[in-house]
C-alpha cells in the first residue's frame, strides 16, 4: 500500500525545499514504466473499492442472474437484452466482468491485510532480534531459516490441511509463510542501523528504549521494509490464487480471482476460454504492475545503486 | 568437521521431531477424528468400542508417542479412501512426481541457459530487453493459469498434445515411468513446461548475471589478449564459471520444484503425490495428508543436511563460523 501513499502525495507547489520524501518523489516518476505500473495497479485498486457502484450486475445477487444466459460468449447480449456480458458469462449466467471486479477485491483484501499483518509480526520480531540479540535473536532467527527452507505453497498447504478452508484461515496461511521475509529484512537493517551515532546518541540521552526503537530505529528501517512489502502484497496475491484454484482457499460463496478461474477450468476443454481466461488476465495484470512498482521501489530506496 | 557433522545431525533429527509434533497436533488435534474415522450412524457402544480400538481415548501425547513409535517403523496408519498403507501410496505416486520435477529441471537448464547467456552477452539488445521483461513474466504469471493457458492453445486449439493424464508408462526398476514411452512423454511436454516455467526466469537470471561479471574477470581479458576465438573463450572460459551457481542453485530448488508439482498436477490431472495430497485434503483423508508431510518435511531436512554439508566440505569457513 506503500506504493498508492507514495503516489498519491501532493508535490507541494511553494517552498520547493528538497526533502528525503520529495526527492524520493521525483525520482520514483523518473520511471516511465513504474509510473505507469502505479497508474494501472491505482485503477485496479479503484475499481476493486467501487466494484459495488461501476460493476454492471452484482454477481452474488442471484435474482439478478439468469441462468439461461449461462456460458455465453464476450460481446453476446443477454436474456432480456438490456446489457452486454464484455466478458461473457459463467456456468450460473454470471457476467464475468462484475465477478472479476468482485474477485479482485477479495484477492486485494487477503493479499494486502496478509502482507500488512505479516509485516507487523515479522518486523516486530526481527526488530526483537536486533536489539535484544544473544538467545533471543539466535531462536528467532532459528525460526526464520527454518520457515525459509520450506516453499511458501509447502507451509501453506499444510495450514490449510489443518484449519480447512475460509478467508481468515488463508490470511493465517499466508502470515505465516511470509512473516520471515520481514523479520530478515528488519533484523538485518537495524543490526546497521543500531551502531550509529544517531542512535548512540538517544542513549545518551537516556531516551526510553521504546522511544529510541519506535521513534530512531524503526523509521531508519522502512525503505527495505517498504520494497520488501510490495513485492510481498504480489506474491500473497498469486499464492491465495494458487490455494484458491486448489480449491483449499476462500470458499465459493467469495469468489477472488483464482476460484474465478478453477470455475472456467471444466469448461476450456470445450473451448469455453473466457470464464478462465479474463480473470487470469486481471490475477495477470495486478501482479505485475506491484512487481514493476515494488522492483523500482527497490532501485529508488537502494542507497548502493545511487550515483 | 565430525564434530560440525554431529551437530549437523542432531539438529536435522530435531527439527523432524519437531514437525511431526506440528504435523500430529495438526491433522489429529485441532479437528475431531471421531467425526471422520467412525460412521455417523453408529451407536453409543460402538462408537465407545471404536474409540478405545483407535486410542482416541488416550491422553494425546501418549497418542503421539503411539504414532512416533509406528512412523519409525514406517507405518503412518492406512487411507481411508484407497484402503492401503499411506506411505506405500505414496511411494507409487512419487515416479511421476520425480519425473516431473527433474523433466521441468532439464528443460530450465536446456531453455534457460542459453537465453541468459545471450542476454548476458548483449546486454543492450533489443533481444536482451526482450528476454528479461519474459523473464519478469516468468515470475509474476500465476503458474496454474499459464498450465490452463498451455492446455486450451495446445491441446483444445491445435490439438498438438493431449491434456491431461500420463499416458503410456513403461517399467523401469519396479517402478512405472512415462518419460520411456513416446505417448508418455507428449503428456509430459505440457506440465514440465508448466513447471518449469518460474526456473527457467531464475536461471535466465542467474547466467545473465554470471554472465556479465565473469566478463569483465582478468582471466577472460587474458584469454581474449592470447587471442583465442570468442566461441572458445565463451564456451570454455566464461561457461564453465558461470555453470557452478547455477547448478548449485538449480539443485537447491529442485525440492521446491516437486513442492509446487501440487499446482502443476492439480492443473493437467498428472497422478503424482501432489494431485494425492490435494484430492486427500479435500476429502480428509489424514493418514495420507502426514504421511505426504512427513515424507516431504523429511526430504527437505534431507536437502538442507546434504546442501550444508556439502558447503562445509567446500568452504572451511562455514564450519568454523558455527563454532
Amino acid at each position: 500500500m506503500s506504493a498508492t501513499t507514495a503516489g498519491d502525495a501532493p508535490v507541494a507547489k511553494a517552498p520547493r525545499v528538497e526533502t528525503p520524501f520529495r526527492r524520493f518523489v521525483s525520482e520514483f516518476f523518473e520511471s516511465k514504466i513504474a509510473t505507469g505500473a502505479l497508474v494501472v495497479f491505482s485503477v485496479i485498486v479503484l475499481v476493486a473499492i467501487f466494484a459495488p457502484l461501476i460493476s454492471p450486475q452484482n454477481p452474488y445477487d442471484l435474482a439478478q442472474l439468469d441462468i439461461m444466459d449461462g456460458r455465453l460468449e464476450p460481446g453476446s447480449r443477454n436474456g432480456a437484452d438490456t446489457m452486454t456480458y464484455w466478458l461473457g458469462t459463467d456456468d450460473q449466467g454470471r457476467d464475468m466482468l462484475s465477478g472479476i471486479m468482485y474477485g479482485l477485491r477479495i484477492s486485494l483484501i487477503v493479499g494486502a491485510g496478509s502482507a500488512i499483518a505479516a509485516a507487523l509480526v515479522g518486523a516486530s520480531l526481527g526488530m526483537l532480534a536486533a536489539y535484544a540479540g544473544g538467545r533471543t535473536d539466535t531462536v528467532i532467527m532459528r525460526l526464520v531459516d527454518l520457515q525459509l527452507s520450506f516453499p511458501t505453497i509447502l507451509s501453506a498447504l499444510m495450514i490449510l490441511a489443518f484449519l480447512g478452508k475460509g478467508i481468515m484461515n488463508v490470511v493465517l496461511a499466508l502470515i505465516v509463510v511470509e512473516w520471515a521475509y520481514y523479520a530478515r529484512t528488519v533484523r538485518g537493517t537495524a543490526l546497521v542501523e543500531r551502531r550509529r551515532e544517531y542512535i548512540e546518541a538517544a542513549q545518551c540521552l537516556a531516551l526510553p528504549t521504546r522511544r529510541i526503537i519506535f521513534r530512531h530505529l524503526l523509521p531508519n528501517c522502512m525503505p527495505p521494509l517498504i520494497v520488501v512489502g510490495t513485492i510481498q502484497i504480489a506474491r500473497a496475491i498469486a499464492l491465495e490464487a494458487t490455494l484458491s484454484f486448489l480449491g483449499l482457499g476462500v470458499p465459493i460463496t467469495e469468489p477472488s480471482l483464482g476460484l474465478l478461474i478453477a470455475n472456467g477450468y471444466e469448461y476450456m476443454l470445450s473451448g469455453k476460454y473466457w470464464i478462465s481466461f479474463y480473470p487470469g488476465i486481471a490475477l495477470l495484470v495486478t501482479i505485475v504492475s506491484i512487481n514493476l512498482v515494488g522492483d523500482h521501489l527497490r532501485d529508488v530506496l537502494n542507497p548502493r545503486l545511487k550515483k | 568437521m565430525s564434530v560440525y557433522l554431529l551437530r549437523r545431525l542432531i539438529q536435522a533429527a530435531l527439527v523432524m521431531l519437531a514437525m511431526s509434533v506440528i504435523v500430529f497436533v495438526g491433522v489429529y488435534a485441532i479437528g475431531d477424528p471421531v467425526e471422520i474415522l467412525i460412521s455417523p450412524d453408529a451407536d453409543q457402544a460402538e462408537r465407545a468400542r471404536a474409540i478405545a480400538a483407535l486410542g482416541l481415548d488416550k491422553p494425546l501425547w501418549e497418542q503421539y508417542l503411539a504414532f512416533l513409535s509406528n512412523a519409525v517403523r514406517g507405518d503412518l496408519g492406512r487411507s481411508f479412501v484407497f484402503n492401503e498403507p499411506a506411505l506405500k501410496l505414496i511411494g507409487q505416486r512419487a515416479p511421476a512426481t520425480l519425473e516431473l520435477a527433474f523433466g521441468a529441471t532439464f528443460l530450465a537448464i536446456l531453455v534457460g541457459l542459453p537465453l541468459g547467456l545471450y542476454a548476458g552477452l548483449r546486454p543492450n539488445g533489443a533481444g536482451a530487453k526482450a528476454i528479461m521483461a519474459g523473464s519478469i513474466l516468468g515470475f509474476s504469471l500465476p503458474t496454474f493459469w499459464v498450465g490452463l493457458m498451455l492446455i486450451m492453445v495446445f491441446a483444445v486449439q491445435l490439438g498438438w498434445l493431449p491434456s491431461t493424464g500420463r499416458g503410456e508408462t513403461a517399467e523401469f526398476l519396479g517402478m512405472r515411468w512415462s518419460f520411456l514411452t513416446q505417448d508418455g512423454l507428449a503428456h509430459m511436454v505440457m506440465p514440465a513446461l508448466n513447471l518449469a516455467l518460474f526456473k527457467i526466469s531464475l536461471v535466465i537470471r542467474l547466467t545473465r548475471a554470471g554472465v556479465r561479471e565473469t566478463m569483465l574477470m582478468d582471466y577472460v581479458k587474458f584469454a581474449r589478449a592470447k587471442g583465442l576465438s570468442p566461441q572458445r573463450v565463451i564456451g570454455v572460459h566464461v561457461f564453465k564459471n558461470i555453470l557452478i551457481p547455477v547448478v548449485t542453485v538449480v539443485g537447491l530448488e529442485l525440492g521446491s520444484t516437486i513442492a509446487f508439482s501440487v499446482v502443476t498436477e492439480s492443473v493437467f490431472a498428472w497422478p503424482g503425490m501432489g494431485k494425492l495430497i490435494i484430492d486427500s485434503i479435500n476429502v480428509l483423508d489424514r493418514p495420507v495428508i502426514v504421511a505426504y508431510l512427513m515424507s516431504i518435511v523429511l526430504m527437505f531436512i534431507v536437502i538442507n543436511l546434504v546442501v550444508d554439508l556439502l558447503y562445509s566440505v567446500l568452504d572451511p569457513r562455514v564450519r568454523l563460523e558455527s563454532k
